[in-house]
């Protein structure tokens, strides 16, 4: 989509990009939807259940059938619930969670805008689903929906810290926020890619990205054995799904992330398997990331809210910081990066 | 000007974590605990006055309906009761049988304690591990006497029906399984850092606050108690056998947790004894009168249920109905340390506490 970016604006122009982000949109709703059947699928595997297997061929139609359900619900407000901020919340949630993902590239010239700080765009709006969990949990008027909206305030803003400083030897060693040319900085073997000589950043990466998502084991938010249903317990039908899309859009934006930022984009593992197109590659790495944040899921208990904090300023922050200050040793004794 | 407010909470009756209809009303100072009272008797039904009308076998059904993760235990202490009045002998075999069902009950309530405490701790798949385990005690029980929760299984001198064919074959490949599993269950989740961090000094008492709020089962024995009827004051043939009693040290959350999954263990070594030395043959009803009406006079029986101590108490007047019924039901009793343990911690932890007493609410409220 580069070239639209240089010409000058015009109604076809206009045209070319609503298609392109209807494009986008398509291929964000086809992977919630699968998301979410895989999911329920691995977990049952895990679990030795069959997982949804009704719907359709391998109950690939549960989700769709799980979606239509939820658009012929009755809409409901309830009695006493702020009406306009009530409405607005789900939109709220999902528009920036979209929005983020126009700076993803995919392949090398696979990118819906190529913005030369495209990380710190990304951390920008995805801040802004903070404010809509917020405020459904304000404005459900219903002591559950606010306790799970200020923890989940809580908790966005605490790791949004270390997920950005644990980014910052990444960029160090790139020079740049571009996350077309983070990628093009890990060609090569795979022990070029960012993961090995950035270890510690990876993994406060991960940690930070679970608790961001509200993923267990960080899914206190909406730990259903204490606040029922969180700060969606009021919201139902299309509503609801808005907020469960906006939840699985961010997983697909920090699965995509990751694999930009430290497992080399759509880089082959080794030159010679080049021949294979990168888009592969990219999403090989892309399910990984996915499976992996499912995985814990099957197999983590849930942090308590106190402990949680703890982790976020205590033990990640200080990691990212000793990050930071290794990647410039590395950097100024040993030439890590360009 | 800026001023804070408590926030008063229903949790329940209607919650996921307050297993069955339990209401605690709470206090909430931010997310601390500054007041709690517990609501019970959504599901009160009278079970001890419904029995001055009834017959001892008519009884029985009720009992399963108490406790009902444990309804065998529940069986033999009404029939126990009755049988010390009346003086009833019981068979050999039936013993036996009384003795597997009891301990393989054990084992399944266990197993619904450790799956739903660590989904309500925010573990999905140890539930549904301890499900699929329990599943084929069910099985086993169907098999014995065709009803999986709710057995009606024991009479007065006996047990109703005796073990089909190669039942206890399969009974001691379940044990074998059984002991495999359970290690598994521990690599899986008792050196889960995050699961020590939830439960390790969460929620603790010591031995004398216990005995003052009259605890029993786990509840008593996590403080180091060494207080178990099936040792201390043998009923059934349990003193034939040989297994330890497993204590802990701080009273605390994951104490509990050790106590009841080492009570597994326990369980199956009692039960591999007695499935060796189970009887091939015999009888499984004493001899007791058509009528079961038993002297005039008062008897109190005592037994461990999984969930602690549940007593019998009846007052007969020589007719064939009670003229009055009581149960001691231990998950009543455990409950009342309930608000003591709460005050001042999160409301997290209330799920942790609640979830570690391992309360029944059809006993709770009867």
């Amino acid at each position: 989509m580069q070239w639209l970016w240089d010409q000058p604006l015009s109604w076809m122009n206009a045209a070319w990009f609503t298609l392109g982000a209807l494009c986008v949109l398509g291929i964000v709703i086809f992977f919630v939807t699968y998301a979410i059947y895989f999911e329920r699928k691995i977990i049952g595997w895990m679990q030795f259940r069959k997982g949804p297997n009704r719907v359709g061929p391998f109950g690939l139609l549960q989700t769709v059938a799980d979606v239509a359900k939820l658009l012929l619900k009755e809409d409901t407000i309830p009695a006493k619930a702020d009406k306009a901020l009530f409405i607005m919340a789900p939109a709220l949630a999902f528009i920036p969670s979209f929005a983020a993902l126009a700076i993803i590239p995919y392949g090398m010239n696979l990118q819906f805008a190529d913005v030369n700080v495209g990380f710190l765009y990304y951390v920008a709006l995805s801040g802004v689903t903070t404010i809509a969990i917020v405020t459904a949990g304000w404005a459900s008027n219903n002591k559950y929906a606010l306790l799970g909206g200020m923890r989940s305030a809580a908790q966005m803003i605490s790791y949004e810290v270390p997920l950005v400083i644990s980014v910052v030897g990444v960029a160090m060693m790139t020079g740049s926020l571009n996350l077309r040319e983070i990628v093009l900085a890990q060609e090569g073997y795979f022990w070029n890619w960012n993961f090995l000589p950035q270890i510690i950043g990876f993994v406060v990466f991960l940690v930070s990205a679970l608790a961001e998502l509200n993923r267990t084991p960080f899914d206190l938010p909406e730990a259903e054995s204490e606040l029922v249903a969180g700060y969606h317990t009021e919201y139902s039908g299309f509503r609801f799904a808005f907020f469960m899309l906006a939840e699985y859009v961010y997983l697909y934006a920090i699965a995509c992330l990751t694999t930009i930022l430290f497992l080399g984009g759509w880089n082959p593992p080794l030159p010679q398997l080049a021949f294979i197109p990168g888009i592969v590659w990219f999403i090989l790495k892309f399910l990984a990331v996915v499976f992996f944040v499912f995985w814990v899921r099957a197999t983590f208990p849930r942090l308590r809210v106190d402990q949680l904090m703890g982790l976020a300023w205590k033990a990640l922050l200080p990691l990212a910081m000793l990050n930071i200050f290794i990647t410039a040793a590395g950097i100024h004794w040993f030439g890590w990066g360009g | 000007m800026i001023r804070t407010e408590e926030l008063l909470l229903n949790v329940g009756p209607q919650h996921p974590s307050t297993h069955g209809v339990l209401r605690v009303v709470v206090k909430l100072d931010g997310e601390i605990i500054t007041h709690v009272e517990p609501v019970i008797g959504y599901l009160h039904r009278g079970t001890e006055k419904l029995a001055e009308s009834l017959n001892y076998t008519q009884i029985i059904p009720y009992t399963d309906r108490m406790d009902y993760l444990s309804a065998m235990t529940n069986n033999y202490v009404l029939c126990y009761a009755v049988e010390k009045m009346m003086g009833i002998e019981v068979p050999e075999r039936a013993e036996f049988l009384r003795l597997i069902v009891m301990e393989l009950q054990r084992i399944a309530s266990h197993l619904v304690w450790w799956g739903t405490y660590l989904l309500d701790i925010g573990a999905l798949s140890p539930f549904l591990f301890a499900f699929n385990d329990r599943e084929r005690i069910l099985q086993l029980f169907n098999e014995l006497c065709g009803a999986r929760l709710t057995y009606n299984y024991m009479r007065v001198g006996g047990v109703k029906w005796d073990a089909p064919e190669g039942w206890i074959d399969k009974v001691k490949a379940f044990v074998k399984d059984m002991k495999s599993r359970l290690d598994e269950y521990h690599n899986l989740v008792s050196g889960n850092e995050i699961f020590l961090a939830r439960v390790k000094g969460i929620g603790a008492y010591d031995a004398e606050t216990a005995i003052q709020y009259g605890l029993s089962g786990a509840n008593l024995r996590c403080t180091g108690v060494k207080w178990d009827l099936r040792k201390n004051e043998p009923y059934c043939i349990y003193d034939r056998f040989d297994f330890d009693i497993p204590v802990g040290q701080n009273g605390d959350c994951y104490d509990r947790y050790y106590v009841r999954t080492e009570e597994i263990r326990q369980s199956l070594r009692i039960l591999e004894q007695a499935l060796e030395q189970f009887p091939p043959e015999g009888e499984t009803m004493g001899k007791v009168p058509r009528a079961i009406r038993p002297p005039a006079g008062e008897v109190y029986v005592r037994i461990e249920s999984p969930r602690g101590e549940i007593g019998c108490y009846i007052v007969s007047k020589g007719k064939a109905e009670p003229y009055r019924l009581k149960f001691r039901r231990p998950s009543f009793v455990n409950l009342q340390i309930l608000p003591k343990l709460l005050v001042g911690e999160s409301m997290t932890n209330l799920v942790t506490i609640l979830g570690g007493i391992d309360i029944v609410l059809g006993e709770v409220d009867c």
